[in-house]
């Protein structure tokens, strides 16, 4: 049986995630996730040291194609799907701490 | 049923009438916009409907087989598309707020080939966030109904799809499958829904949910229909770099013939997780296919239980990983803030409904430092445990059976718990995590009248005899299992 998670647990993997929760939230993630976790700890000790991990159904490899021109999808249509667009770019607001 | 009557012979049949000018494209495309009006304001299968572009596209058709031209295999038959894929100048919001609005400037590959195909787009489904779910009730527009039984889910995450199929509103609708999302809908809603092998129809343009796992596939009320669609989304796409290479063989021909002499293991292990009617109806299919002249016995394949704990490791680990990128930067929502930081992570929390935020949460968890070696690789391990238990029953058998569903539609509201929920997709998840083909097939009505259907898998690119067999099951079916069903109450019957 693992041990349940934590409130500071939780609310670390929700920063890690770029997610903003209220603290009631928290705690009903903080539950349902160490449910889930306990329903998977049968999994977690079957003895798989003799198999490879498989991170795809088969084989990954190398696509290559000729490096040749043709058309994509124009930039102008991409920006006008964005929030914020300028001078042909994304806009977003500050990235770093300085003075706006 | 009046929505019926165009394509009460099925896609095909529909498609050869029109290409021949005995049906118009017009004329099926507007039965089919009066019927959705009339019917989906009570089942919401639809996210949205595009009348003027589906009445254009079916003017174009009629235009060319007035022409003398062949619009192509699925000539003026109105399909319906999960709203994942992506539809050049159409929203796109895979029932998410955070991609409300969000117009995508490209064609998903299965839309081109649609397209070209002749076939009539009519609208986007309904699905669980992201289809991130088991029942359509995870959807930022609220849930679809089932037509079997208005007052309990679809299914899902397809489930705009599965039902629109079985009300009869259209002939042919996709969806896509990441852990049984096409084919547990498909069985609770009475209709044909089909994951064909992974690589083998290009996601470019599917809205990723878990990258290693995802597929797209047919929904139809006959599997002659669902293979005939699949035929024509299926083939190499160099814009998919998992696309598999090579022909794809003729498949609707496969339908008709005989599943003589074929290999069928029936998977024991999922009777007994399954309710009484669920197993009956494997039995019974069993029990034809033997009368088919198939040779059937019972397989125990244990380690297939294991793929539900894998599944949940390894999806919610590819989706926060895939999810990332909604940022509030390029597409769909945002929520200002003075700096970036903070304007993302207000925009993911506004954006995202609680299933999506707890499958991050969970991904997050197993994927962050202490915990990757002890969750999602020992997931990835166990993955390697199931295929290799698949190759091995696959030496013995061609294809094997099994449920589709653990039950029947379950009442709306019913699974509060997430983890009740996601047992719904027990029978479903090992062929995603193998890369198999798998397809549900409406067999019979189960608990309180409703349908119930029976999984055919096959090993990767098994989709010939796997639908030798689903077509054998379909000709052994009740009549009354399969759709289309008037949309109706509980116990109003049919």
């Amino acid at each position: 049986m693992p041990d349940a998670l934590s409130h500071d647990e939780v609310a670390h993997v929700a920063r890690l995630a770029r997610l903003e929760l209220e603290d009631a939230e928290l705690e009903t993630y903080r539950q349902q996730l160490s449910h889930v976790l306990e329903h998977v700890e049968a999994v977690r000790r079957l003895d798989t040291a003799a198999l490879a991990p498989t991170s795809h159904p088969f084989a990954l490899e190398n696509v290559l194609r000729p490096d040749t021109v043709a058309p994509g999808v124009a930039r102008d249509e991409v920006l006008a799907a964005a929030p914020a667009a300028e001078d042909g770019r994304f806009r977003v607001p500050r990235i770093l701490g300085e003075a706006p | 049923m009046s929505a019926a009557a165009p394509f009460a012979g099925g896609a095909v049949a529909l498609a050869a009438a029109i290409r021949r000018g005995e049906e118009s494209a017009r004329r099926v495309a507007e039965v089919v916009l009066e019927e959705i009006a009339g019917a989906d304001d009570l089942l919401h299968c639809f996210n949205a409907v595009t009348s003027e572009e589906a009445l254009r596209a079916a003017d174009a058709v009629d235009v060319a087989v007035a022409a003398g031209r062949d619009p192509g295999p699925l000539c003026g038959v109105p399909v319906a598309l999960k709203d994942n894929l992506c539809t050049r100048g159409v929203p796109t919001t895979c029932s998410s707020r955070i991609l409300e609005g969000w117009r995508p400037p490209y064609d998903a590959t299965v839309v081109s080939r649609l397209r070209k195909a002749g076939a009539v787009i009519v609208g986007k489904t309904n699905l669980d966030e992201f289809a991130m779910g088991s029942s359509t009730e995870n959807s930022a527009n609220g849930p679809t109904r089932n037509p079997w039984d208005t007052s309990r889910v679809p299914g899902g995450s397809s489930g705009g799809s599965a039902a629109a199929v079985a009300a009869g509103l259209v002939p042919l609708a996709l969806g896509s499958d990441t852990g049984g999302s096409i084919r547990q809908p498909a069985s609770l809603c009475g209709v044909v829904g089909l994951k064909p092998t992974y690589g083998l129809v290009s996601r470019y343009g599917l809205v990723a949910f878990a990258s290693s796992l995802d597929q797209i596939g047919p929904f139809a009320l006959r599997v002659e229909d669902a293979a005939a669609l699949l035929e024509v989304i299926a083939g190499h796409d160099p814009a998919d770099s998992t696309s598999l290479a090579g022909e794809v063989p003729p498949l609707a021909p496969e339908v008709g013939r005989s599943p003589a002499g074929l290999r069928v293991g029936v998977v024991a292990d999922f009777l007994v997780d399954a309710s009484p009617a669920c197993a009956d109806a494997v039995r019974r299919g069993a029990d034809a296919l033997v009368a088919a002249g198939a040779a059937v016995e019972d397989v125990a394949i244990p380690e297939l239980l294991h793929g539900l704990s894998a599944y949940y490791l390894i999806a919610p680990a590819e989706a926060s990983s895939n999810l990332a990128r909604y940022d509030g930067v390029r597409y769909g929502l945002r929520v200002d803030a003075d700096d970036v930081a903070t304007m993302n992570a207000r925009t993911r929390s506004k954006g995202f409904g609680a299933e999506v935020k707890r499958r991050i949460m969970l991904g997050t968890y197993v994927l962050s430092a202490g915990y990757y070696d002890a969750y999602y690789a020992q997931a990835q391990r166990v993955r390697t445990l199931i295929m290799d238990a698949f190759r091995r029953a696959y030496e013995r058998f061609d294809v094997l059976l099994a449920p589709t569903s653990p039950s029947v539609a379950f009442p709306i509201g019913a699974k509060s718990d997430p983890l009740e929920m996601y047992l719904s997709d027990l029978f479903t998840i090992p062929s995603n995590l193998a890369g198999h083909p798998a397809v549900s097939v409406p067999f019979a009505l189960g608990e309180e009248n409703l349908p119930v259907g029976v999984q055919v898998l096959a090993p990767a690119l098994g989709e010939p005899a796997m639908l030798r067999v689903a077509g054998a099951l379909e000709r052994a079916a009740a009549p009354d299992a399969r759709g289309p069903v008037r949309p109706h109450g509980a116990g109003a019957g049919r």
